[in-house]
């Protein structure tokens, strides 16, 4: 028996989503997927279109990093140009002598330039973030989807292993894996994801039990799906909000804890231009040459923001009980 | 309620087995055989043979994970590799200032993150409102070891020389020292005694130390290094529970009964805090020990900017040098104590929801 004689089931959320007046009439809510009538209330909120805009400029930057950049991100400037050591920044429009050669972030502390190697640094963060998540997203789904739909002893037996992850903290668990396996950015990101996985082991098991004692389901088991039909077929499609939500948050964690790593020297190694890894080597010249910790630190932080504002704005977005993205009540 | 605490007590009994053999596991799985690490040069076949027999490590991998748990359940924790100590007295000078600089944390994420979050669910939209809410969104986003070394730039060479001077690195400036209490008031205890670990333990809290023997010059200059490495431990933990209380208490002053209270003529002062806050509390304790976790990993990147020598940076170190003794011991000690302050927080719902029926 076919699965396709069954109409598409609704999303779960969508259905609360007709108290929504800016959800608009029927005919367009079934025309509309759950997901247009998200993006359309994404673009409401001010603090998820900044965090689109910043995202936005971020992928570009990382695209276009080599057109961007004026220096090779790894070139030693010694013998090139006339420029010394940790070099403070010279912009010729803010009254740089024009003789001397532009570098609008200052040098680094091995003569590179600093600006070119903060701009090759966003394809590290961006790459960092997505494949970590995506990575812990895959394996904690599948294991969050078997323990909920199959419970009992499965269940018991998955979460009781991921809440022992959950019983370190964060970065003490990742620096001990790193140690185990040893350093540089690939493991660190390894770490963080296996670090990760309990949360989005959590949330889909959460909603996989919300999900499985629906009708539709019911009535896919009367059509004659088997379980991994309706698990992955059924059941985690209509999972899949909550995921979206907490899995960008995750970006910006694991770009965080990324970083952090990179920071104790457990991360990316010299001379990659990584911005915890480029912060770390010169934090001890904070006081002469604070340029040189700023920026990369500033780097980080707006490529966290810009995720962290865009999945709050998702998850108002989605949420049914909030209507035009304000708080759940109403004064 | 003791039937609900001995339940949790009891689901927690696996988590920390697991987390001892994870510890374990862990520690062991480190590159590098511990003879080589510990005895370095003199680290013959012959002589790391004795070593081996002498450390309990030829046994079976089993009976070597029983051993360990049966002494990390005495609280003996081995000696240390490098520092030729018991891990223990380590973790006895250790331990109280991540403590200290953990709860000084919270106690600033706590204090002003609640306030502000009622303030702006109040004031939902104004100014105040808008500025919290950008001000957390940037607080959660911030690396904690830029902040530390941006506000030491800040505090100790920009406003040098001003009274908003404070200092970068360190637990006491140069040529202070803190007299433990028992030393002021000539208590007597034996060495290697619990009366002697806990005195010196106590001792170590040095806020707690220089208050109970009235060293002012000690105490003040605790704070003053306190204060940087606090704050940014607090930010984001403080950006959060800001957020956390914004929204719950959002929830709560749209219910009925506030309208209700409202109605009966009420002050703005009483609703909000007698009937709104308190009832929007359960999902803000759930969040301040959820943030426990996160500022004992922060501790760990704080402590190596600021020059403290706490448990998070020696665990750092004992990681580097492959010190497994310590780092075995005090990840298990920091594990399981994460494990029993989440249970007190779930504890603390009964307490402060009377209709959640425990047993």
């Amino acid at each position: 028996m076919s699965l396709t004689t069954e109409p598409n089931p609704p999303p779960v959320v969508s259905l609360n989503l007709l108290d929504d007046p800016s959800a608009g009439d029927i005919s367009d809510f079934r025309s509309n997927s759950l997901w247009r009538l998200t993006i359309r209330r994404l673009f409401k909120q001010r603090s998820a279109v900044v965090g689109m805009i910043l995202l936005s400029l971020l992928v570009f930057t990382a695209i276009f990093a080599s057109v961007i950049a004026p220096y090779d991100p790894e070139l030693v400037l010694i013998g090139k140009e006339d420029v010394r050591k940790r070099d403070a920044p010279c912009i010729h429009l803010l009254g740089c002598p024009a003789e001397k050669p532009q570098h609008i972030l200052g040098i680094d502390g091995n003569i590179r330039d600093q600006f070119s190697r903060l701009i090759y640094g966003t394809r590290v963060s961006l790459y960092v973030g997505i494949i970590t998540v995506s990575f812990a997203v895959i394996v904690g789904t599948f294991l969050g989807a078997i323990a909920g739909f199959f419970g009992g002893i499965v269940d018991n037996l998955i979460m009781r292993v991921l809440d022992v992850v959950l019983a370190f903290p964060f970065l003490l668990l990742a620096i001990a894996i790193v140690s185990v396996i040893g350093p540089g950015l690939r493991n660190a990101m390894l770490a963080i994801a296996i670090i990760s996985i309990p949360v989005y082991a959590r949330v889909t098991r959460a909603s996989v039990l919300s999900v499985r004692e629906m009708h539709f389901i019911e009535a896919s088991r009367a059509l004659g799906a088997s379980n991994w039909q309706i698990l992955f077929g059924r059941i985690l499609p209509n999972s899949l909000p909550p995921l979206i939500v907490v899995a960008t948050l995750g970006i910006a964690t694991a770009i965080l804890d990324t970083a952090a790593l990179s920071f104790i020297g457990l991360g990316a190694q010299p001379p990659t231009p990584e911005w915890g890894s480029m912060l770390a080597i010169e934090r001890n010249q904070v006081f002469s040459a604070p340029h040189l910790v700023f920026f990369p630190g500033l780097a980080i932080m707006i490529t966290v923001l810009a995720f962290n504002l865009l999945g709050d704005g998702l998850r108002d977005a989605l949420d049914p009980r909030l209507v035009h993205g304000g708080g759940a009540a109403k004064e | 309620m003791t039937q609900y605490t001995i339940r949790r007590l009891v689901a927690a009994i696996p988590v920390v087995v697991g987390v001892l053999i994870v510890t374990f596991l862990l520690a062991r799985a480190i590159p590098g055989e511990p003879c080589t690490a510990m005895l370095g040069e003199k680290a013959t076949p012959a002589v790391c043979e004795v070593f081996n027999r002498e450390q309990g490590l030829d046994k079976p991998l089993s009976t070597q994970f029983l051993i360990f748990a049966r002494d990390m359940m005495r609280g003996d924790f081995g000696n240390s590799i490098r520092f030729k100590r018991p891990v223990s007295q380590i973790l006895i000078e250790r331990l109280p200032q991540t403590i200290e600089l953990g709860a000084a944390a919270l106690a600033i994420a706590v204090i002003v993150g609640i306030p502000l979050g009622i303030i702006s669910a109040v004031k939902r939209n104004s100014p105040i409102d808008v500025i919290t809410m950008i001000g957390a969104n940037i607080g959660v986003s911030m690396p904690v070891f830029w902040l530390g070394l941006m506000l030491a730039y800040i505090f100790s060479l920009l406003l040098k020389d001003t009274i908003f001077q404070l200092p970068p690195s360190g637990r006491l400036s140069a040529g202070l020292q803190s007299i433990p209490f028992y030393e002021v008031f000539n208590l007597e205890f034996t060495a290697g005694t619990f009366k002697a670990s806990l005195y010196q333990f106590l001792s170590n809290f040095y806020i707690f130390n220089s208050i109970i023997t009235a060293d002012w010059k000690i105490l003040v200059d605790t704070i003053r290094h306190l204060i940087l490495p606090s704050v940014a431990l607090a930010t984001i933990p403080l950006a959060i529970i800001a957020r956390m209380t914004r929204s719950s208490m959002l929830e709560v002053l749209g219910q009925d009964y506030v309208r209700t209270a409202k109605a009966k003529g009420l002050s703005q002062n009483q609703v909000v805090m007698k009937h709104a806050f308190r009832n929007a509390l359960l999902p803000i304790v759930t969040i301040v020990g959820l943030q426990l976790g996160a500022v004992l990993s922060g501790a760990i990147l704080t402590e190596t900017i600021f020059g403290l020598s706490g448990v998070g940076r020696s665990l750092y170190e004992a990681i580097t040098a492959r010190d497994y003794p310590i780092i075995q011991g005090f990840v298990v000690v920091i594990a399981v104590g994460y494990v029993m302050v989440n249970l007190l927080v779930d504890l603390s719902y009964a307490v402060l929801d009377p209709r959640i029926q425990l047993d």
